[in-house]
């Protein structure tokens, strides 16, 4: 079996490992782009999360994993036998972390005839795609910025609607396809077009450690796992056990957890300071509060999660400036300690 | 062991360096933890030496497969097999060169051409060591282990094989610098003449056998000689982490070359000099390498003063025998030398250890790269690597082929034979029992295509770039500058084969602009075009802004992009309607001037006058363009300049 290097084991890069926790918190806050410099461990992160869901009640047998609990969001099949009072046979399964290969073709990616079933006895009959596998989970694009154009205005449309339709030649198939995107790439590589980053909830940029000992640790980490996968991942088991426990507390917290009014306020005062685009940056800067919060055993949001939060939410949204060279980051910097100072961190908590 | 470690080197079958050899070993013993090398060479007696070698001492039956430049996805990563796929009545995989290569080397030839895209599949695959093909109705996934090896003939720094895969690869190699006459004579004999010592060869492939076996027992690297590569990485300012990380496994692979039953400091220095050296993108700072090192190399017209770091040794035809002393020669002196500041009993501490490797490191800089560092440039492989993919566009006529796509046939688009039939397969049989029954016969076997299964071919083309010179030849100045004009447009056009760049000319002078020159790549056309070019009379810069705004429209809508450069001193005195008189003739410039700034095309202005002159400057201000005071511009001052231009 193939070990995939532990989250547990990455050593710093702690804005991406907070962000990709928040993810597995809250799902509908959108996924998680990782941008930045070549052999950061980007794609180790993000491949490492799968292991940190926990497993999820799904439709035995369904090919689209539908929950039994939301029969709103359920493919067709699964909605008629609700309807008629059936009760389906569940199974537990792991949260789906689906790769997008560089090179997939489109019927792959929305779902395309069955071609063993089409060749050898004529049948026309629907073969799910990596979409219909990533529902209720997630689709993780490495190297987010070489995607081919025409499947970026697919997922982008499909990421949107949380539908994926398909018709053709009398196949005519829709099915749900809600899933949180992860991206991961380097951006010398090429930009993004503001469409597909607006799906991320979060965008977090990764560097290189500079200083000597986590660089060595890096590398001892990395050695070791590669001489002895199996050991090394079951030396990090207990650490993985705890910062899985920790998802699944935070998880249950989160719905309790309170945004007071006061943090709503701020958030929205941010983002009119920056300029964002629409109302999804707001949301977004709230839920990742929330669930940093929820992470954090906090029981309500506070101008000290927003400030965590909001380099992350907010800078992948921002309008460039034709003439501000300055980087979002700054931008968002700025704009924090201004309107959310270090030491006013009291007054976006009411009393 | 010492010895042990020098032997393989000792057996010099091929003119190959030391290091390169030594390369090619570790390689072999390891291709698939090391990543791979990259040869930055001409196809040539070295390159295919090396290939030679590393083939030699790898075990037998290890796949070697080349991947073409270009190649498609479906050669690459497997498809459908259409003709087994349609006999057999069910899907059957045809598997790309990946999976052909697994467990062995795939070559990548032109690397320096090699798509962003080719490299992160074969980046993902080196990382994950798993191929994910989701394709042609098709899922496929499968453990791919293998190694790279990039053949990069790149020859100016903006052609390199993509950083994303460059970083993956350990070994990055050079052919010794320009060898005299005499050295390429021999070189060029010594290919020519069949490897004799095959008995040495056979000797070293089973050292590099044994080195195999032996691999996986080894213990990994203590924490200082891991901490030693880490802090000559950050030395030498390289920040990606997976080169000190391909330098512990080098250092694995020669402990195990050596029959040793650890890693030695020996054998993470040699990893620190063959893995981490070629990557400086900075010198190490003064204290932590002894200056008068720095001070020798500086002088040195060799790359190397010390003994043990020989890249190129004289390329003898190699007797070797003689080959053999030579390099036991040479041994005492390389244990000396890396055992200096240790008592072999006694370990260097953490810091000893560091100073040595750096100092190993950055003695084996070749001058090349040492020259670029000292002119404060940087090196190779972090430059040049943004540039690439934006001005890269897709296209449905012209270019590089980029897969095909489901479409309709429309605006010249070109139909994909293979992707439609491919699309139609699997419809066959339903098409077949939805069909008449008459028309059904009289088909007989014939496939039935329908609209829905066009494919059509994509294309991406590297947008080359036009460079426009728009020329004052007004008044007296005006012969002296259009000989300067023209002698630039000869320099860039001398070289703007390599870089696929066209140039244009527009003069103007009297009441009218002239196109000179149309865009082209021809010297011979432009230098045709260009004698006899008179000069005089007034300013017409409106209309020559006019005509040249023209002229960058249509080079734009061809695809290309276009540069400006207008040399003069701004004065205009000629109105866009042909009269004379001054106030009028600058705010028609200056009109004529706005399109461009709005377009945000890259311009240049040049200023000819004496003195730098406020009219240019406000017309370059109103053009959005870089303002260049250049008095006495001579052609290659001017090329230059527009050089920087282009890049900007």
């Amino acid at each position: 079996m193939a070990y995939t290097f532990p989250f547990a084991a990455i050593v710093g890069q702690d804005e991406m490992k907070q962000a990709i926790l928040m993810s597995a918190v809250d799902p509908a806050m959108g996924g998680v782009l990782v941008l930045g410099d070549r052999g950061t461990g980007k794609s180790t992160a993000v491949r490492a999360l799968a292991a940190l869901l926990p497993p999820m009640k799904a439709v035995a047998g369904c090919p689209y994993q539908c929950d039994p609990q939301q029969p709103g969001r359920c493919c067709q099949d699964c909605q008629t036998a609700l309807a008629s009072g059936k009760r389906l046979p569940t199974e537990r399964l792991a949260v789906p972390v689906v790769d997008l290969p560089l090179g997939a073709t489109e019927d792959r990616v929305v779902g395309a005839l069955d071609l063993e079933r089409a060749l050898s006895q004529g049948i026309k009959a629907f073969e799910p795609g990596l979409l219909a596998r990533a529902n209720r989970g997630f689709l993780y694009i490495d190297e987010v910025n070489l995607l081919e154009d025409h499947l970026v205005d697919l997922l982008i449309d499909v990421a949107a609607s949380g539908e994926n339709v398909v018709e053709r030649e009398g196949l005519s198939v829709r099915h749900p396809a809600r899933f949180v995107l992860v991206g991961s790439g380097n951006p010398e590589e090429g930009e993004l077009r503001p469409q597909l980053l607006d799906r991320f909830g979060l965008s977090v940029e990764v560097k290189t450690p500079a200083d000597l000992a986590s660089r060595v640790e890096v590398v001892r980490r990395r050695e070791e796992f590669e001489r002895d996968p199996a050991a090394f991942c079951e030396r990090w088991e207990a650490q993985a056990e705890k910062i899985r426990k920790n998802v699944l507390a935070a998880r249950k917290r989160l719905h309790d957890t309170l945004i007071p009014d006061a943090a709503r306020h701020k958030a929205s005062e941010l983002c009119m300071a920056l300029g964002t685009d629409g109302l999804r940056g707001d949301m977004t800067l709230l839920r990742a509060a929330r669930a940093c919060a929820a992470l954090q055993g906090s029981r309500e949001v506070g101008a000290v999660h927003l400030r965590q939060v909001a380099p992350s939410a907010l800078r992948h949204r921002l309008r460039r400036h034709v003439l501000d060279d300055t980087g979002s980051s700054t931008r968002v910097e700025r704009a924090l300690a201004e309107h959310l100072p270090e030491s006013a961190g009291a007054s976006a908590q009411p009393g | 062991m010492k010895a042990d470690a020098a032997d393989p080197l000792a057996a010099q079958v091929w003119p190959l360096g030391q290091d390169e050899a030594l390369a090619a070993a570790l390689l072999a013993i390891d291709p698939i933890g090391l990543g791979g090398a990259c040869l930055r060479a001409a196809a040539g007696p070295w390159r295919q030496a090396w290939l030679d070698r590393l083939q030699a001492l790898l075990p037998a039956g290890t796949p070697l497969r080349r991947l073409p430049h270009g190649a498609s996805d479906s050669a690459l990563l497997g498809g459908l097999d259409l003709a087994a796929t349609l006999s057999r009545g069910q899907p059957v995989l045809q598997p790309g060169l990946l999976s052909q290569a697994n467990g062995g080397l795939l070559l990548l030839a032109m690397a320096e051409r090699a798509s962003a895209d080719t490299a992160a599949k074969l980046a993902s695959v080196l990382d994950t060591r798993q191929l994910h093909v989701q394709r042609d109705a098709m899922a496929h996934s499968q453990s791919v282990q293998l190694g790279v090896v990039a053949l990069d003939e790149g020859l100016s720094d903006d052609e390199t094989l993509p950083p994303a895969l460059q970083d993956r690869l350990a070994f990055w190699l050079q052919p010794p610098e320009p060898a005299s006459s005499e050295q390429e004579a021999l070189l060029q004999a010594a290919d020519l003449e069949e490897p004799q010592h095959t008995q040495a060869a056979h000797d070293q492939a089973e050292q590099v056998q044994a080195a195999r076996a032996r691999l996986a027992q080894l213990p990994g690297l203590d924490e200082r000689q891991l901490k030693a590569l880490c802090a000559t990485a950050l030395a030498l300012g390289i920040d990606s982490m997976r080169p000190p990380l391909l330098a512990a496994r080098a250092a694995r692979a020669a402990a195990a070359l050596a029959g040793a039953a650890a890693v030695e400091d020996e054998h993470a220095s040699l990893a620190a000099r063959l893995v981490l050296a070629p990557r400086a993108t900075r010198l190490p700072a003064p204290d932590t390498t002894d200056p008068t090192d720095s001070a020798d190399q500086e002088d040195a017209p060799e790359p190397n003063t010390q003994p043990n770091i020989q890249p190129d040794p004289p390329p003898d035809p190699p007797p070797a025998p003689q080959e053999q002393a030579r390099e036991q020669d040479r041994q005492p002196d390389e244990s000396q030398e890396s055992d200096e500041p240790e008592d072999r009993d006694e370990r260097p501490s953490d810091e000893q250890l560091q100073e040595m490797m750096i100092a190993a490191a950055s003695a084996s800089l070749s001058p090349g790269l040492l020259a670029a560092l000292r002119a404060g440039q940087q090196a190779r492989q972090s430059a040049g690597a943004g540039g690439k993919a934006g001005s890269a566009h897709k296209n449905l006529r012209r270019g590089r082929p980029l897969g095909a796509v489901r479409g309709e046939l429309r605006g010249g688009a070109r139909l994909s034979l293979l992707a439609t039939l491919r699309a139609a397969a699997p419809w066959q049989a339903i098409r077949k029992r939805g069909a008449a029954p008459a028309a059904a016969n009289t088909e007989g076997r014939r496939i039935a295509v329908r609209r829905e299964d066009f494919h059509i071919m994509r294309y991406k083309q590297q947008r080359s770039t036009t460079t426009v010179f728009v020329v004052d030849a007004s008044g007296s100045a005006a012969l002296h500058r259009l000989a300067e004009a023209k002698g630039a447009v000869e320099l860039l056009l001398a070289d703007c084969y390599v870089r696929r760049d066209r140039v244009a000319l527009i003069a103007f002078r009297g009441s009218r602009a002239d196109l000179l020159l149309a865009p082209t790549r021809s010297l011979a056309r432009a230098k045709r075009s260009l004698t006899g070019l008179p000069g005089g009379g007034g300013t017409p810069l409106a209309a020559a802004l006019d005509a040249a705004h023209t002229l960058a429209q249509q080079i734009a809508r061809s695809g290309d992009t276009p540069v400006l450069v207008l040399l003069t001193d701004g004065r205009a005195n000629i109105a866009r309607d042909g009269s004379p008189g001054r106030a009028r003739a600058s705010e028609d410039a200056l009109a004529a001037a706005r399109p461009f700034a709005a377009s945000s095309m890259s311009c240049l202005l040049i200023d000819t006058s004496p003195q730098p002159q406020p009219s240019a400057q406000a017309l370059a201000q109103a053009m959005r363009a870089h303002y260049v005071p250049l008095p006495h511009a001579d052609a290659q001052g001017l090329s230059q300049a527009v050089r920087l231009a282009q890049a900007a």
